[in-house]
């Protein structure tokens, strides 16, 4: 196989994720109005109960709205994450995901294009929302747009690592409701995208401390520097880190000689 | 592998110097935890020849087409696709592989242009290689008007072809099948088992079709009777009804297998 049949196995994979994302217009939306109603409802009802002090990368005292559209937009990477790995769960189930694994392209390739895909698809949908955020007034500088894109693509590839990960280690759909509900919500909520680690410190060191060492922390710190034009070396080291360990746990779940590739026994 | 295995596997190799061998199953085992499901496996697809995997639901055959196909790994015995050993060469063993699933693998919201479109990418086709082979393989399965519809907007005969059409694509010169007849109308399965046929033949493709459907048999094919987990027969259809002293693939199934329904 040449480079370029690679480049054209990625760009069939890219095709399709993108053609399938367009026709379920309900999960469009369904991803788009999740993170709206936390910022127009959520918000504005909490913004003089969680006043936010300067923290970097802010300059100075920031609304809680502004505060809080860097955890959402990884609020969408997260739930984009989990949504497409449930999806390989319910193609495994009906069979579509043999089509894939039967390609002669390696499969750790294989699942790198999946994962490709579905941030690329995840970075579109985070676009949008910052699009309706500028005009709720959250406006970072514009060179931020630019510069938030590798952040929003290396979170993206670690969030849908991870959900690779669950998703070849469950077997059946079912269960996967279950998973999500350990892992989507004390992610999210233990993390820096509703409020700074430092009120959590008030509160409870070690759940400081758990809040600290959270990857989705990390995806949102490093989309929260990026967006303002800054770097977050610590969130940067911490995100890949857990990308590489997620996704080598992924892939060693997909190899059907060593780790849980499970596909439904029976048939003749 | 026993005595019968080894002398089978001498045969293929002699074979093998004048006719080239598409498949060649030596020795295959398999197991779930706590339950042996292939043991012993061992038969060829001549290139260009058309091979009937008949066994009842439960006999292995789904099994074994994960192991062909590289779904589960093949830790007991060995699996040959054109001469390339699937554990060591696997990318251009697969290369050289189509695959109709048992369970439907069309993208049901994709239309069937863009459903084909994705398993030429599969596969690395370019551009210009693929638009062309599109048309052919929608043409072909009288499908051509209906190439910007939505797979679901398809029957499941249609679906069946579809997918039939989608496995040539890339021009394979194996074809394996997993039942892909199963809950079709008899014209239906019919009209798909004939476009396999002929298709296969004109460009010398093996193919190896799992069937529990004794009436798929036609005398000349290669049949290998699969009954829990063991190779019961290896042989024409023909030499099948000899060695069994019947008149029908029924029968002879039926002795082979104590009495299973097909």
């Amino acid at each position: 196989m040449s480079a370029r049949q690679y480049l054209r196995c990625l760009a069939g994979i890219l095709a399709r994720e993108g053609l399938r994302f367009l026709h379920q217009r309900e999960r469009f939306f369904g991803a788009l109005v999740r993170p709206l109603v936390w910022l127009f409802i959520f918000a504005a009802g909490f913004r003089s109960v969680l006043g936010v002090s300067i923290i970097p990368p802010y300059e100075t005292y920031i609304l809680y709205e502004e505060y809080i559209v860097p955890g959402l937009a990884a609020m969408i990477l997260l739930f984009s994450g989990m949504q497409s790995s449930l999806s390989m769960v319910y193609d495994r189930e009906l069979g579509s995901m043999r089509l894939l694994m039967v390609s002669p392209f390696p499969r750790w390739y294989l699942l790198v294009c999946k994962l490709i895909a579905g941030a690329a698809v995840a970075a579109v949908q985070v676009y949008l929302f910052l699009v309706i955020a500028w005009y709720w007034g959250v406006q970072p500088p514009l060179i931020g747009y630019l510069l938030v894109l590798p952040a929003l693509l290396l979170a993206a590839l670690m969030l849908g690592a991870l959900g690779l990960f669950l998703s070849s280690v469950i077997r059946q759909l079912e269960n996967f409701a279950g998973v999500m509900n350990f892992v989507i919500f004390p992610m999210f909520f233990a993390s820096s995208a509703l409020y700074p680690l430092w009120r959590m410190r008030d509160s409870s060191s070690v759940l400081y401390e758990i809040c600290r060492f959270n990857p989705f922390t990390w995806a949102v710190e490093l989309i929260r520097f990026a967006l303002y034009a800054q770097m977050n070396w610590p969130a940067f080291l911490g995100v890949t880190g857990a990308l590489a360990l997620f996704l080598t746990a992924a892939i060693y779940g997909y190899d059907p000689g060593r780790g849980q590739m499970r596909f439904k026994q029976g048939g003749g | 592998m026993s005595r019968d295995n080894a002398r089978y596997q001498a045969d293929v190799s002699g074979a093998g110097a004048t006719c080239q061998v598409a498949l060649d199953v030596a020795g295959v085992g398999f197991a779930y935890p706590g339950r042996q499901v292939l043991e012993d496996v061992s038969f060829a697809v001549p290139a260009g020849g058309f091979c009937v995997l008949l066994g009842i639901n439960g006999a292995g055959k789904t099994t074994l087409f994960s192991l062909i196909t590289r779904l589960f790994l093949c830790r007991t015995g060995s699996i040959r696709i054109l001469g390339r050993e699937l554990g060591r060469d696997g990318t251009r063993a697969l290369a050289q592989l189509g695959v109709v699933f048992q369970q439907p693998t069309l993208d049901l919201d994709l239309s069937l242009r863009q459903n084909l479109r994705y398993h030429c990418a599969l596969h690395g086709l370019a551009m210009n290689q693929m638009r062309p082979r599109i048309e052919d393989a929608l043409a072909g399965v009288d499908l051509a008007e209906r190439a910007g519809d939505k797979a679901r907007e398809l029957s499941g005969g249609q679906r069946r072809r579809l997918e039939l059409a989608r496995a040539l694509l890339h021009r394979p010169r194996l074809l394996l099948a997993d039942e892909p007849t199963v809950g079709l109308d008899v014209q239906s399965r019919q009209a798909i088992i004939a476009q396999v046929r002929e298709g296969c033949r004109r460009d010398g493709v093996g193919v190896l079709w799992a069937t529990h459907l004794v009436d798929e048999v036609e005398p000349a094919d290669q049949v290998v009777v699969l009954h829990r987990g063991r190779v019961l027969h290896r042989d024409t259809a023909a030499q099948l009804l000899t060695d069994t002293a019947t008149s029908s693939i029924h029968q002879a199934f039926n002795r082979l297998t104590g009495g299973a329904p097909p």
